[in-house]
């Protein structure tokens, strides 16, 4: 590792534009795999791969291809309810689209383990059965602890298991950013 | 990720009269979105896979113990049925050595319903397992408070400030008492209305500090006046014991406290009507009024399944809650 990490409090990774970028290019990724966004979905990971799936959908939408959007809430389905650590709310899942026949793309903030991904693609598939599947996430920190891999990235990024990785003000394009810290002590 | 988890403050759950206004709202928080669950192709999730849940009814039931075990199933936990006839308690055997029994097998969850008033307490005092009040004697029925708030808060909005009339056998039902608790802590006005000889006295007093929120009636009429909501109880003459009958007769009992087109007309022209069944038609409730538009009564029933759901997740992954719920 290169990066003095510990010496600051917190490092940034995108600012505002650079997160806009990075959807752009996401958006692009999608389009040049797929001739075209017909066929798509998109599907957030709740919460913060459903804002950002939010704001694909309308960079798609300003290109012209309009992309139905879902979320998908994992806290059922993560396999450490029974860790005693502190719990993820439960939140809705909402897919107001078919699932046969469609290219699924599972958005999410930060890849990281995997484990996220892991529920999601089981939660998902307790809805139906989409074509296929696909991973595009903002950012890709590495570390992973199953065989799951992304398909669109926005950055990816060398961290540490000491660190933490946080997209902040997801909702407010203007205020969006990337950050990397030292993880808070539990 | 930012929701933290937070304590649920007891391992069990054995009544509402232990549970705070936020505790409540968290369990109708949670059924809210256990309920969608139930609208799905594959209404099951792999939360509580590999748990064990027992039911243990000792006291005939359909409905609660086909609801648990719908619950615990959804949530992927084992559910195991035992009821009172042709089980060992029909040979003797003590209602302590039957649960100790059950309780050596390991289960996670013993759901628990018995003729005993207290018998839940009891159970879980002495055994190692979280255990669910499922409906003991006269004393409590949480779950079915929760599921009724539940019904009441969807159609009302909130609970705080409705007029909530509780008619029939306040003096054995454990509906009653668990929904007293619930409602009043809720911020509820409600009304209990019985025949003389089915009101205890002095049961303002159950509520505490929301004492002031209970009022009771002798007559239908001035209970139902203005409410939002009314609640049936059902009459059962199984509670009753071997004592003077409370009441001369079925008609009679009908005529001055059941639901019928002329009674229901005192209460708010978009007032729900409740009934936790089973349903004696025509003593409690008219035909008429349990199948018409303004009854909530299959609903109640779809949305036990969900709150009893958002109970054994509570208590089958070790009593933490999440503090705040996702956003929409």
């Amino acid at each position: 590792m290169t990066t003095a990490v510990g010496t600051e409090a917190e490092r940034k990774l995108l600012d505002p534009p650079g997160v806009e970028r990075a959807l752009e290019s996401l958006a692009s990724s999608l389009v040049s795999r797929h001739g075209g966004a017909s066929s798509l979905a998109l599907v957030g990971i709740r919460t913060g791969g459903y804002d950002l799936a939010e704001r694909l959908a309308s960079i798609l939408a300003r290109e012209g291809a309009s992309v139905p959007l879902g979320a998908i809430d994992i806290a059922l389905y993560r396999d450490d309810v029974f860790e005693g650590l502190p719990r993820p709310a439960v939140g809705s899942t909402e897919l107001p689209f078919s699932l046969p026949g469609r290219v699924v793309v599972l958005v999410d903030d930060v890849l990281y383990t995997g484990r996220t991904v892991r529920a999601a693609l089981d939660a998902l598939i307790d809805y139906g059965r989409p074509r296929a599947v696909e991973l595009a996430v903002l950012v890709d920190r590495g570390h992973r602890e199953l065989p799951i891999q992304p398909d669109h990235v926005g950055l990816r990024v060398e961290t540490t298991r000491q660190e933490q990785v946080e997209v902040l003000g997801a909702r407010v394009p203007a205020a969006t950013r990337v950050v990397v810290r030292a993880r808070s002590p539990r | 990720m930012s929701a933290t988890g937070r304590a649920f403050a007891s391992r069990h759950l054995l009544g509402i009269e232990g549970l705070g206004a936020d505790e409540l709202v968290l369990l109708l928080d949670l059924g809210e979105r256990f309920l969608e669950l139930g609208e799905r192709p594959i209404k099951k999730v792999p939360t509580l896979r590999g748990r064990t849940v027992i039911n243990l009814f000792l006291e005939a039931s359909t409905r609660t113990r086909t609801s648990f075990e719908i619950a615990a199933k959804r949530l992927s936990a084992d559910a195991v049925n035992v009821s009172g006839s042709g089980s060992s308690t029909s040979k003797g055997e003590s209602l302590l050595d039957t649960a100790r029994n059950l309780v050596a097998m390991r289960p996670d969850v013993v759901v628990l319903r018995h003729q005993a008033s207290g018998a839940a307490e009891f159970v879980a005092r002495h055994v190692d397992a979280a255990v669910v009040n499922a409906g003991d004697g006269t004393h409590e029925h949480p779950t079915q408070a929760l599921l009724d708030a539940s019904t009441i808060r969807h159609h009302k909005g909130s609970i705080a400030g409705l007029e909530i009339a509780i008619v029939g056998d306040i003096e054995h039902s454990r509906v009653a008492r668990s929904n007293l608790y619930a409602l009043t802590r809720l911020g509820a006005n409600v009304r209990l209305c019985a025949p003389f000889t089915m009101m205890p006295q002095g049961i303002e007093s159950l509520a505490g500090d929301h004492r002031r929120q209970v009022s009771t009636h002798a007559r239908l009429e001035s209970a139902l006046e203005g409410a939002d909501v009314v609640m049936m109880l059902r009459i059962q003459r199984e509670r009753m014991g071997d004592g003077p009958a409370r009441f001369p007769t079925n008609r009679e009992y009908s005529r001055h406290f059941g639901l019928s087109p002329r009674t229901v007309a005192f209460a708010k022209p978009d007032a729900i009507l409740m009934h936790p069944g089973p349903i004696n038609r025509g003593v409690e409730m008219d035909p008429t009024i349990a199948d018409g538009p303004r009854s909530v009564v299959l609903e109640q029933v779809t949305r036990g399944v969900a709150i009893r759901m958002a109970v054994l997740y509570v208590l089958g992954t070790g009593g933490a809650v999440p503090s705040e719920f996702g956003s929409a």
